[in-house]
């Protein structure tokens, strides 16, 4: 498995636990199945993570968004684009903390991956063994510029011509 | 029209340049075939029967004469020196190489144009009426709204991979000329019975191929202002609802009718109340700006009907046939919109060589303020011609082979490129609309016929639109044998309709005869100026159904 982040490789500091039992001491990432049950028992201030099929809705998990720490959901296949609308629908329940996308998706889908939410993606070994961290990182800013209000910060096509429209009004009629 | 802004400009070239490092990335084997395959398909490219395949977007079927003539260009220097227009506004190219589609790229990024999202999983080119801005039924021209979707659409962070792919179509006319019905979403501009503002009717679900349905209103009036939310919450119910068990059952019909209309409406508006609207919504001055592009160009104050027209008809008959058959009336007083037939008997329907598109970018720029459009039926228009000016085009276009008088005539036939190109295809089709224009070819007899749409596909997937044809021709094989379904009754207008198949599949030979006789049909019990459809809506299919049995009998 290799982990990325936007800035490249990393170290992964979380330990994946089939179950919930298993879910004491240390950074621990239980199945969605176990999530009740380790719910229960993990003291809190202990960090505590989940991974998700990407058939799990925002709306099951949104009791828990306080309690978690980190949310890993599932790309079954890199074709099937159904995490990156949970990671929109997370991240409007207000999941601040860290969300990581886990499966073989391309370096070509790295961009929409942190514009949707994301914050990391756990690559399988056959992926990362072809598609080196480097065309991760080159990928990643092929498109500067994008035309969707609300999915980037940086690089919008609409706020920087609201922007330059403002910037040419006459000052009178600038927003204040 | 409208124009690249530097942002526009930018993101084409970036988007070159991506392309470009994907196919080297293919090329050292980081990426396997299966995950360039999106990829490219998402520039257009696809892996034909005999070649690769270059669909460049038309968006919303308007395009400028010098565009056109880079398209001509592309077609002599990367192909066989012509192009295929399909029914979705794109245009085709057969036989390009892979290795020369970046610099393909690069020549449409030049006149403003590109493949994005031409195939794949993914919201694709835009269609429109091609009459938009143009046609005196129209409420509102409909290509700002297709700009402004082409824009949002584009590269889109959340809905790059879909289950399937997504197709949109825009109408602001009272007469459908998009399709709308057929199509994943349809947007029609309407007024508000009470307060007589403009609006949105919103359909989803319409779709062709082998499970054809017409598309369920969701929303009868959405202001105008709330349209990318609205789309961007349709968009994520289908993302995270829709199949991916099944390739055939992903589109986002097959939900629709799966959960049904109320329940995919209950889910759509709940996502939508949740959404920020302002914050996804096109502010008013962007829209504004988009609109800006498409202002009707400087008209001159013309009398109604012209002298110089009315003196000329007088003189020539077939000018006069064509005038009637392929010029549509216009809003400014004077002007009148032409269709130029790409489908002369005899020849692939939508095929144009590049010295026909050089010739009609020539006349568009002399005579229709340098525009042009694409139909869905595969025929190209040059939308704001002086009446006066109509003799020296229809003279121009005859020894190019353009100047064929039979729109919306039996001759004028969709038909998809079949067997003879397409990697899906079970049938051909090409032949097939030979055959049929053979058989029909006179002109008077066509005349006589009136309007009757056929449309042909060479397999279930439907490109050649044969579930919406009045007669639908559907290519089947069967033990190794091309076999044709003929189906009736279908209708791609307001009144959209699915055709009912008549009997069982005929040979290909058989096909203009079985034409002949449903035509037949309608001749010996049509009532005065009752169009075709018409009459197989006040009859029914029973007394096609008799005589294409007796055809089918007397072959067997």
């Amino acid at each position: 498995m290799l982990l990325l982040d936007r800035d490249g490789a990393r170290s992964d500091e979380w330990t994946r636990s089939a179950d919930a039992a298993a879910a004491q001491g240390g950074r621990t990432l239980v199945d969605f199945a176990a999530l009740p049950e380790a719910l229960a028992t993990t003291p809190a201030g202990q960090p505590l993570g989940v991974f998700i099929p990407n058939t799990v809705t925002a709306s099951e998990l949104a009791p828990h968004l306080d309690r978690l720490a980190l949310i890993v959901i599932a790309f079954p296949s890199f074709s099937d684009g159904r995490g990156y609308s949970i990671a929109r629908a997370l991240r409007r329940e207000g999941f601040s903390r860290t969300l990581r996308a886990s499966g073989p998706l391309i370096p070509d889908q790295f961009a929409y991956a942190l514009a949707c939410g994301f914050d990391e993606i756990e690559l399988p070994d056959t992926s990362a063994s072809r598609q080196s961290v480097a065309q991760w990182l080159g990928a990643k800013t092929h498109l500067p510029s994008t035309y969707q209000r609300g999915y980037r910060r940086d690089g919008n096509i609409l706020e920087a011509r609201r922007q330059a429209r403002a910037a040419a009004a006459p000052a009178g009629n600038r927003p204040a | 029209m409208y124009r690249y802004d530097e942002f526009d400009a930018r993101f084409v070239r970036d988007r070159v340049a991506q392309f470009r490092d994907q196919v080297s990335r293919r090329l050292d084997g980081s990426l396997t075939e299966d995950e360039f395959k999106p990829l490219r398909l998402k520039n257009g490219v696809y892996l034909q029967l005999h070649a690769y395949m270059l669909r460049i977007a038309i968006p919303y079927g308007t395009l400028s004469s010098r565009q056109m003539r880079q398209l001509a260009y592309i077609g002599e220097r990367y192909d066989r020196g012509y192009g295929h227009f399909t029914t979705r506004q794109n245009l085709q190219f057969n036989w390009p190489k892979l290795r020369d589609v970046p610099a393909i790229l690069d020549l449409l990024a030049d006149v403003e144009m590109h493949c994005i999202q031409t195939s794949g999983n993914c919201i694709r080119n835009v269609t429109a009426d091609h009459f938009a801005g143009v046609a005196q039924d129209e409420i509102e021209d409909p290509r700002p709204v297709c700009e402004l979707i082409r824009q949002w659409s584009t590269a889109h962070p959340e809905f790059s991979y879909l289950p399937r792919k997504f197709k949109i179509a825009v109408t602001g006319a009272q007469d459908d000329r998009a399709v709308i019905k057929a199509h994943d979403i349809g947007i029609r501009i309407l007024r508000h019975p009470a307060t007589g503002e403009t609006g949105y009717e919103i359909s989803v679900g319409g779709g062709l191929g082998r499970t054809p349905m017409i598309g369920k209103v969701v929303r009868d009036f959405l202001p105008k202002a709330d349209l990318l939310a609205y789309l961007e919450a349709v968009m994520r119910v289908y993302n995270l609802e829709g199949r991916r068990d099944n390739k055939y059952k992903a589109r986002v019909k097959i939900l629709v009718h799966e959960i049904g209309t109320e329940e995919f409406t209950r889910r759509v508006d709940a996502e939508f109340a949740r959404l920020d609207g302002p914050a996804i919504n096109a502010d008013p001055e962007e829209v504004a700006r988009i609109a800006a592009y498409f202002a009707p160009p400087p008209y001159e104050a013309l009398p109604a009907e012209s002298a110089a027209l009315a003196a000329a008809t007088a003189r020539d008959p077939n000018f006069a046939r064509w005038v009637e058959t392929n010029t549509t009336p216009h809003r400014a007083p004077g002007y009148v919109a032409v269709t130029v037939s790409l489908k002369p008997i005899g020849l692939a329907p939508g095929d144009a060589t590049s010295q026909q598109m050089r010739l009609v970018a020539d006349l568009a720029e002399r005579y229709s303020f340098d525009e042009l459009r694409v139909t869905h039926a595969q025929n190209l228009v040059l939308p704001h011609v002086r009446q006066d000016e109509l003799f020296a085009i229809w003279q121009a276009l005859g020894p190019a082979g353009l100047a064929t008088a039979n729109l919306g005539l039996i001759t004028d036939i969709i038909a998809c490129p079949g067997l003879d190109y397409c990697a899906l295809a079970t049938a051909r089709s090409i032949p097939i609309a030979q055959a049929i224009q053979q058989r029909f070819a006179d002109q008077q007899r066509q005349a006589a016929i009136g309007e009757l749409n056929i449309k042909i596909s060479g397999c279930i997937n439907a490109c050649g639109h044969h579930h919406v044809g009045h007669i639908g021709i559907l290519g089947l094989e069967k033990r190794g044998i091309e076999s044709y379904q003929i189906t009736l009754g279908g209708d791609a207008t307001e009144n959209a309709a699915i055709g009912e198949i008549l009997g069982p599949g005929l040979a290909a030979e058989a096909v203009p005869d079985a034409i002949e006789a449903i035509v037949g049909v309608y001749e010996r019990e049509r009532r005065d100026g009752e169009r075709f459809i018409e009459t197989v809506r006040r009859i029914g299919l029973a007394p096609f159904k008799s005589a294409f049995r007796e055809l089918f009998d007397a072959a067997a």
